[in-house]
C-alpha cells in the first residue's frame, strides 16, 4: 500500500471512529432502554437520533474548568494519552483485505503495547486532579488494569500458536476453513473478560463506580476534557470487539456480503454485546475483582495455553 | 532510515535528563516513560520490533505504572529534594561511563546498526537454543523473587491474627495457606 492512501486510510479511519464514538452513546442508552423495558433518549428526532448533537452542543458550550488544586500540565495531557492510546492500535487492524493502514508482523503486540499506555490515562487523571475520589479511582484502574493486563496478553497467545504469527493480516487468513473461537474457547472469554476490565466497563467499572466514589478518576473533568474520556471509553470497546472479530471470529470473512461489511457487522453485534452486559450484571466489589483475576483466570489461562502448546506439538501442525 | 534515529535519540537524551531535574517526581516518571519510548522507537528503527514491543509492555506499561502506583499512594510531594554532596559519587561513575561511550564513538569501534529485522521467531530459537541456560536461570531468579514477595507479604498478614497461630503450636512457621489461618482466627 502506498504511503499516500495510509495516510488518507488514517483521516478517514479518524472521523469514522469519532463518529462511532459519538453514535454509540446514544445507541447505548436505546440498547439499555430496550433491555431494561423503557424508551431511552426519543425526542429529538427520528429514535432520539438527534440526542447525539445536543449532548455534543451541551459539552461544547460547558464551562471547561482546571481545578485550582490540580497539577495542571498533567491534567491536560492526561485525557489526550487516553484518546491517542486508544485510537493508535486501529492502525494494525485489518478491516478487509487490502484496507489496513500496516500489517506490522507484531501486530498483536503493538495492541497490547498501546493498551498498557491506557492506564497512564487513568492514573495521571486520578493523580493530577488532586482530589480524593479521583485519586481512589485512579489508584483502582492502576491495580485493576495492571492485573487484567497481566492475562489479557496471554489469553492471545493460544491464537499466535496456532496461526504462528503476530501478524494480524496473516492470523485471519490461517482462519480460511475454522474460525478459532472453535479451537480457542477459553481464550476468547477469558479475554472478553479481561477486555471489559481494560475499557472499564460494567461490571468492571470500578475507577469511576458512581455510588461509591462520585465518578472515579474523572471527577474534577468537565466539558470537552470529560468528553474525550467519554468518547475513549467508546472507541475503547470498539476496538476490543474489532479485535475479537479478527483473532476469533475470521475478521472480514463471510459468504455473499462484501468483505468490509462482515466486518462491521460482526463488530457491532459484539458491542451490542458489550451493552448487554453492562445491562445484564450489577458491578463487582472490589477484593472479588482482583481475586477472580489473579485466582481464577491467571491459572485458567496458564493451563489453556500449555494445552494449546501441547496439541499443537502432538499435531505437529 | 537515519532522522528517526536522530529525533528519537534526542527525545529520549532531553527526556532522561528531564527525569533526573525534576522536582515533582509524577513529572520525573513521565519524563522516564518518554524516555522509554523513544528507546522503543531506537529499537524499532535498528531493525527489532520485537525488543520495542516488549520495551513498551514491559517498561514503560508495566514497571513504570507500578513506580507511578507508589508514588501516588506515598504522595511524597515535592519534598525530595537531593543535596549536592549526594551527587558526588554517582557524578564519578557516570563520567566514567561517559568517558567510555565517548572513547568508542571517537574510536569508531562501534559497527553500524543492523538493518535487517529480528523476527519474534529469531528471537525464540535463540533464547530456547543455545541460551536455554540463561533463560531457566532468569526464570528461577524470578521464582525466588516471587516466593520471597509471598513470603514478606505473609508476615503482615500474620500479625493480625496471632492467637489463630498460636492455636497450632506443632505447626512449622510457613507452612499452611494463609487463608486456612484466617479461618482458624
Amino acid at each position: 500500500m502506498s504511503p499516500a492512501l495510509s495516510v488518507v486510510l488514517c483521516i478517514v479511519l479518524l472521523v469514522i471512529l469519532m463518529i462511532v464514538g459519538g453514535l454509540l452513546t446514544w445507541v447505548e442508552r436505546r440498547l439499555l432502554g430496550l433491555w431494561q423495558d423503557r424508551y431511552g433518549p426519543n425526542r429529538a428526532g427520528p429514535f432520539g437520533v438527534f440526542q447525539i448533537f445536543a449532548d455534543i452542543l451541551k459539552l461544547l458550550t460547558k464551562e471547561d474548568w482546571i481545578p485550582e488544586f490540580a497539577d495542571k500540565p498533567v491534567f491536560v495531557l492526561a485525557p489526550a494519552i487516553m484518546l491517542v492510546a486508544v485510537v493508535a492500535p486501529f492502525a494494525v487492524i485489518v478491516f478487509a483485505p487490502g484496507i489496513l493502514i500496516t500489517d506490522l508482523n507484531i501486530g498483536l503486540l503493538f495492541f497490547l503495547a498501546m493498551s498498557s499506555m491506557t492506564v497512564y490515562g487513568v492514573a495521571l487523571a486520578g493523580w493530577a486532579s488532586n482530589n480524593k475520589y479521583a485519586l481512589i479511582g485512579g489508584i483502582r484502574a492502576v491495580a485493576q488494569m495492571i492485573s487484567y493486563e497481566v492475562f489479557m496478553g496471554l489469553s492471545l497467545m493460544g491464537v499466535v500458536i496456532i496461526a504462528g504469527t503476530f501478524s494480524l493480516g496473516e492470523i485471519v487468513e490461517r482462519q480460511q476453513s475454522v474460525w478459532y473461537f472453535a479451537y480457542q474457547p477459553v481464550g476468547l472469554i477469558i479475554f472478553l473478560i479481561a477486555g471489559l476490565a481494560e475499557t472499564r466497563r460494567l461490571p468492571f467499572d470500578l475507577p469511576e463506580a458512581d455510588s461509591e466514589i462520585v465518578a472515579g478518576f474523572h471527577t474534577e473533568y468537565s466539558g470537552m476534557k470529560f468528553a474525550v474520556f467519554f468518547l475513549s471509553e467508546y472507541v475503547g470497546m470498539t476496538l476490543i470487539s474489532a479485535l475479537i472479530v479478527v483473532l476469533f471470529f475470521g475478521g472480514w470473512m463471510g459468504p455473499f456480503l462484501p468483505p468490509i461489511l462482515w466486518f462491521v457487522v460482526k463488530t457491532a453485534v459484539l458491542i451490542a454485546f458489550f451493552i448487554l452486559v453492562r445491562a445484564a450484571l450489577p458491578r463487582y466489589r472490589y477484593d472479588q475483582l482482583m481475586e477472580l483475576g489473579w485466582k481464577g483466570l491467571l491459572p485458567l489461562t496458564l493451563l489453556n495455553l500449555l494445552a494449546t502448546g501441547a496439541v499443537v506439538l502432538a499435531i505437529g501442525k | 532510515m537515519f532522522p528517526v534515529f536522530y529525533v528519537a535519540g534526542l527525545v529520549a537524551l532531553v527526556s532522561t535528563v528531564m527525569v533526573v531535574t525534576r522536582r515533582n517526581p509524577i513529572h520525573a516518571l513521565l519524563y522516564f516513560i518518554l524516555s522509554l519510548v523513544a528507546v522503543a522507537v531506537i529499537f524499532l528503527d535498528a531493525g527489532a520490533p520485537f525488543v520495542a514491543a516488549l520495551e513498551v509492555i514491559i517498561y514503560a506499561g508495566a514497571i513504570m505504572v507500578l513506580f507511578i502506583f507508589v508514588v501516588m499512594l506515598l504522595n511524597p510531594g515535592v519534598a525530595l529534594v537531593i543535596r549536592a554532596r549526594e551527587w558526588i559519587g554517582p557524578a564519578i561513575l557516570s563520567l566514567l561511563l561517559t568517558l567510555g561511550i565517548v572513547y568508542s564513538v571517537v574510536g569508531s569501534t562501534i559497527k553500524t546498526m543492523g538493518i535487517s529485522a529480528t523476527t519474534p521467531k529469531d528471537i525464540a530459537m535463540a533464547l530456547f537454543g543455545p541460551y536455554l541456560l540463561g533463560v531457566e536461570l532468569a526464570s528461577l531468579l524470578l521464582l525466588a523473587g516471587l516466593v520471597a514477595a509471598y513470603h514478606l507479604g505473609r508476615r503482615i498478614e500474620r500479625e493480625a491474627p496471632a492467637r489463630g497461630a498460636s492455636l497450632q503450636p506443632g505447626a512449622p512457621v510457613g507452612s499452611g495457606a494463609p487463608s486456612s489461618r484466617k479461618e482458624g482466627a
